[in-house]
């Protein structure tokens, strides 16, 4: 793909801007194949198992991308409405009926056209994940390919490398996984070529090491991107291109841009005065607007649990031994969905290590109606983290995709409370 | 002798105290916002000013809180409710640890450190069930008015259950109750149990601790102490300026940035 992008050479900025025209031509790219009549495969952030599709040359459409960005846009509304409209109801998730829309709509959206799956692929990360999958194969009646991947749900129960319990997991989630090679290699008619996977895993080593070297960047003062809007940007490419050579490069050239930050000091557009770590979704209908409540009082996001559990776990860099490259597949991606999940489920303690080494100010929980499975224990992990810690939190709730329960004012009130409550907190402390 | 003066532009009402560099009350003010919200906020300060005897040009610094806080147009600065509402509760209660404030459209559960700073803060969302609208529409319901529907619920020897949890909804099922020929004084007690219950949901979600104090608007129904008080199983300081506290503590504010103003070296307070 992206034959024509062309990488900036301004080295500030150079991130946003290459991502951005990434994300475009991904969209241009998936436009013609929609126009040429060719299937894509459909995958989700969370177990994208990109390695294996792009092996086969599958187009990978993201269908949870596609819907963010109706309400980046700010057009989600006449999706849901619609979706809502055939049947389904306003408790769905947002994402799923977004989607159905572009369905019905015969791929239409705001960035160009979606093409029609040949495949669906997907992990047990999300429940919704199984369900939505589900709609499209009643709707083209495609393969649906559910890579169940053990023994995560239970807090502190995890095996790690070196268990036997982890070894067998390994396994089983490597059988899965040469399954799903037979059954691409059916709908795509194409062969297995172990030397190609190597290839694609070699680029996703370069990505996954540079993702997790820029995560770490941001805990200098001042920080050296977003967790939030920067953040997005880098995810979207962390996605849609991963295992690819543009990927790698781009990757590559965003860890040389941000230690060129770092080392010449040079932070956001955003004077920083509160460092800030987000815990949750973003609110896509209002995204911009979201960030300027925290900014205009010099509140800026140095991490963000999103940029773990939405980039698949790949922020833990790990790399997969291109010798063994099945095997080390298996346990990657066991590793990385395993903390994708935890990521939602159980950041608090993570997110209690990380408050000193980042020199964070406060924490903001930001559960949404439209998903229960990243909301839910939301609360007991903000109670966790202000049990043990003397540290400001915000919780609001509001909606990643619509925009009919997010009320800014109410939000703006709540977020205006929470910089008060920590300039009077600072004031004290230096009193 | 300088003042200074918070302006609380609610949804319903707007509120307004002028304060004497003592912290004492000098003037008050308290009118309905209505669809003016920067007239309101004028109207309602030059009342304050009016019932304290204080001349425009003597009142160095006013806060702008509520929702309509931007619409102070005069104010010199704003500040949340939430924030205002804490110190205010502490300044009148000194030994209060958890606020609940019912107001025309939102209630929130604020827990403060003896110095008035916010520990932690939980609202109502997207929803005005559980506020002073909820009492408003109930009133509508069965024609009686705002001020007579506490007295009245504590005539009730039981309550009917509000099962709605929808203001828009809760006069259908006030209406629904009094077609199946229950008393008023049952359902409206009823009404303000399902409040109450709310309530005491957000206080739980921020701890209550002692004391407890309520403010706003609704701290002025003797039905909603009462039912707020057995929810809680506690009882609550509610005082004369209980539905004032935002616009006192906005006046507090206003007086803390006169003191260190004086004091050039020390940092202004929130």
């Amino acid at each position: 793909m992206a034959e024509t992008t062309t990488f900036s050479e301004d080295l500030v900025g150079r991130g946003n801007k290459d991502g951005a025209a990434l994300f475009r031509d991904w969209f241009t790219d998936l436009t013609n194949v929609a126009e040429e009549g060719r299937g894509a495969a459909y995958v989700f952030v969370m177990g994208s198992l990109n390695e294996i599709l792009k092996t086969f040359d599958f187009p990978i459409v993201f269908p949870e991308i596609n819907s963010l960005q109706t309400a980046v846009r700010r057009v989600a509304l006449e999706f849901l409405n619609d979706a809502e409209n055939y049947g389904y109801s306003p408790d769905i998730c947002g994402y799923v009926k977004a989607d159905v829309s572009v369905q019905l709509q015969g791929g239409k959206h705001p960035m160009g056209t979606i093409p029609k799956p040949s495949i669906a692929v997907l992990t047990n990360a999300c429940n919704t994940y199984i369900k939505w999958a589900e709609i499209w194969e009643r709707m083209y009646n495609i393969p649906m390919f559910t890579l169940d991947v053990p023994g995560t749900r239970a807090d502190g129960t995890k095996t790690s490398k070196g268990d036997e319990g982890f070894e067998n997991d390994r396994k089983y989630v490597a059988e899965q996984l040469k399954e799903l090679i037979k059954l691409c290699e059916k709908v795509s008619g194409k062969k297995f070529d172990i030397d190609k996977l190597r290839e694609v895993l070699g680029h996703a080593n370069v990505m996954s090491r540079g993702w997790k070297r820029i995560l770490e960047m941001n805990a200098s003062r001042p920080s050296v991107f977003s967790a939030l809007t920067d953040g997005t940007i880098f995810l979207g490419v962390a996605n849609g291109l991963r295992g690819t050579p543009e990927g790698a490069q781009y990757f590559n050239q965003l860890v040389e841009e941000m230690e060129y930050k770092v080392k010449n000091g040079i932070g956001t557009l955003t004077e920083e005065e509160f460092r800030l770590f987000f815990v949750g979704v973003p609110c896509y209908p209002i995204f911009r607007r979201f960030n300027e409540f925290f900014t205009d009082w010099g509140g800026t996001f140095i991490h963000s649990t999103y940029l773990w559990f939405a980039s698949g776990g790949t922020n833990l860099g790990f790399e997969y031994d291109l010798d063994n490259p099945i095997d080390s597949l298996a346990e990657g991606v066991l590793v990385n969905v395993r903390d994708a999940m935890d990521s939602m489920f159980h950041q608090h303690q993570t997110v209690l290590d990380l408050i000193t080494p980042y020199q964070l100010d406060g924490v903001v929980y930001h559960p949404i109606k439209s998903c229960r499975t990243v909301s839910t224990g939301l609360a007991d992990g903000r109670r966790y983290v202000m049990e043990r810690k003397n540290i400001s939190t915000l919780f609001i709730e509001s909606d990643m995709m619509d925009q009919r329960v997010v009320s800014e004012a109410q939000m703006k009130n709540r977020i205006d409370a929470f910089f008060e409550g920590m300039i009077s907190r600072k004031q004290t402390a230096t009193v | 002798m300088s003042y200074a003066a918070g302006v609380d532009v609610g949804s319903t009402q707007t509120k307004a105290i002028v304060i004497n560099e003592k912290r004492e009350i000098v003037g008050r003010a308290l009118i309905d916002t209505g669809a003016n919200v920067t007239a309101a906020a004028e109207k309602s300060f030059q009342q304050a000013l009016k019932s304290a005897n204080v001349g425009n040009e003597e009142v160095e610094y006013v806060i702008g809180t509520g929702y309509g806080r931007y619409k102070v147009t005069f104010g010199n600065r704003q500040i949340t409710e939430i924030s205002c509402h804490g110190r205010g509760a502490v300044h009148m209660f000194p030994k209060t640890q958890t606020v609940i404030d019912m107001g025309g459209q939102d209630s929130k559960a604020i827990r403060v450190r003896a110095d008035g700073e916010i520990v932690d803060f939980c609202m109502n969302d997207k929803c005005a069930a559980g506020t002073g609208r909820f009492l408003g529409a109930a009133s509508v319901a069965l024609d009686i008015p705002l001020e007579e529907l506490g007295p009245t619920a504590l005539l009730a020897d039981k309550a009917v259950r509000i099962s709605t949890t929808c203001t828009v909804f809760a006069e259908s099922e006030v209406l629904a109750w009094l077609g199946k020929g229950k008393k008023v004084d049952e359902i409206l007690w009823g009404v303000h149990q399902s409040i109450a219950t709310r309530s005491v949901g957000l206080l739980r979600r921020v701890g209550v601790v002692d004391e407890i104090t309520f403010t706003g608007g609704v701290a002025k129904n003797t039905g909603m102490i009462k039912s707020l008080e057995d929810g809680l199983g506690k009882k609550v300081n509610v005082g004369e300026d209980s539905h004032f506290m935002g616009a006192l503590g906005a006046a507090l504010f206003a007086l803390d940035h006169i003191f260190s103003s004086r004091k050039p070296a020390k940092k202004e307070a929130v």
